[in-house]
């Protein structure tokens, strides 16, 4: 299991918009490189991230190798009702990982 | 005078073998830079071009309303810290549908595209990307309206990503 860092105020008021951070541990292999033998390195990337709350999607983002190693996004969100925050990461090689964090509306 | 014709005969001799060498040199240089050339193939402002066109279609790619914050000297291209922001009211009858982001000469033109939606509040986001070399980064954002907004930022590199990393 991957290891995956949320970062999200745990009790927003209602209506504000709240940042959340998401940090996944990933190597994000481009499949450009090669080693000393000349042999290439084949990709192994995050492909998709996918942020939902209360079930609803609010967030999807398409990775592609330009993305750094340990991919870490940012974006944002309207705090509606208290409910759980799920993330999901899909990638190469049949990679998922996902995380939930619990949130309280004030 | 038989001296000097010989002197003479092996300057020439020298020189044509000088010659040869040179010839010689420009013909072995001349293999070597095809076998440099068979890297993976970088994209180029005209693939970024076509990656673009593949996304709006034939939309007109306006600029502003889209702010493309990217240091504009960068130490390491492994690690670039990209955020972008887009001017809207985030209404449920506007608001922004997509950021994408693109670059020139990655092997890929491609960087990161995200779907929003009314819900996102903000539409603002914050990654971080390789760049393998200096270039121009543009990040467009796609309307509720169907309209493109853009803004690009030139990014010196001084070590770039990708295919200068040590193994």
């Amino acid at each position: 299991m991957a290891r995956a860092l949320i970062k999200v105020s745990p009790n927003p008021k209602r209506g504000e918009v709240i940042e959340i951070k998401t940090l996944i541990s990933h190597e994000m292999e481009t499949g450009f490189r090669h080693t000393n033998t000349g042999t290439a390195i084949p990709r192994d990337i995050i492909t998709t991230f996918v942020a939902t709350y209360n079930g609803e999607e609010i967030f999807a983002a398409q990775l592609f190798p330009a993305i750094a190693a340990n991919p870490f996004i940012t974006f944002y969100t309207i705090a509606k009702e208290s409910g759980t925050l799920e993330f999901r990461w899909t990638g190469d090689n049949g990679y998922t990982a996902s995380e939930q964090v619990k949130i309280a509306v004030e | 005078m038989g001296e000097t014709g010989k002197h003479r005969a092996g300057q020439a001799t020298s020189s044509t073998r000088r010659e040869v060498l040179r010839f010689a040199s420009t013909v072995a240089l001349g293999g070597v830079l095809p076998s440099l050339a068979v890297r993976p193939a970088a994209a180029t402002p005209a693939t970024m071009k076509s990656a673009i066109a593949a996304v709006i279609g034939d939309a007109k790619l306006n600029a502003g309303r889209v702010k493309l914050e990217i240091p504009p000297l960068v130490e390491n291209g492994n690690t670039v810290a990209c955020a972008v922001a887009v001017e809207s009211p985030m209404s449920a009858s506007d608001y922004v549908k997509a950021i994408h982001v693109f670059n020139e000469k990655n092997p890929q033109p491609n960087v990161i595209s995200v779907k929003l939606g009314p819900r996102a509040g903000r539409p603002a986001i914050a990654t971080r990307i390789r760049l393998s070399d200096t270039q121009t980064v543009t990040a467009i954002a796609e309307m509720s309206d169907g309209s493109f907004w853009s803004h690009s930022v030139n990014v010196v590199i001084t070590l770039g990503a990708c295919l200068e990393d040590p193994l």
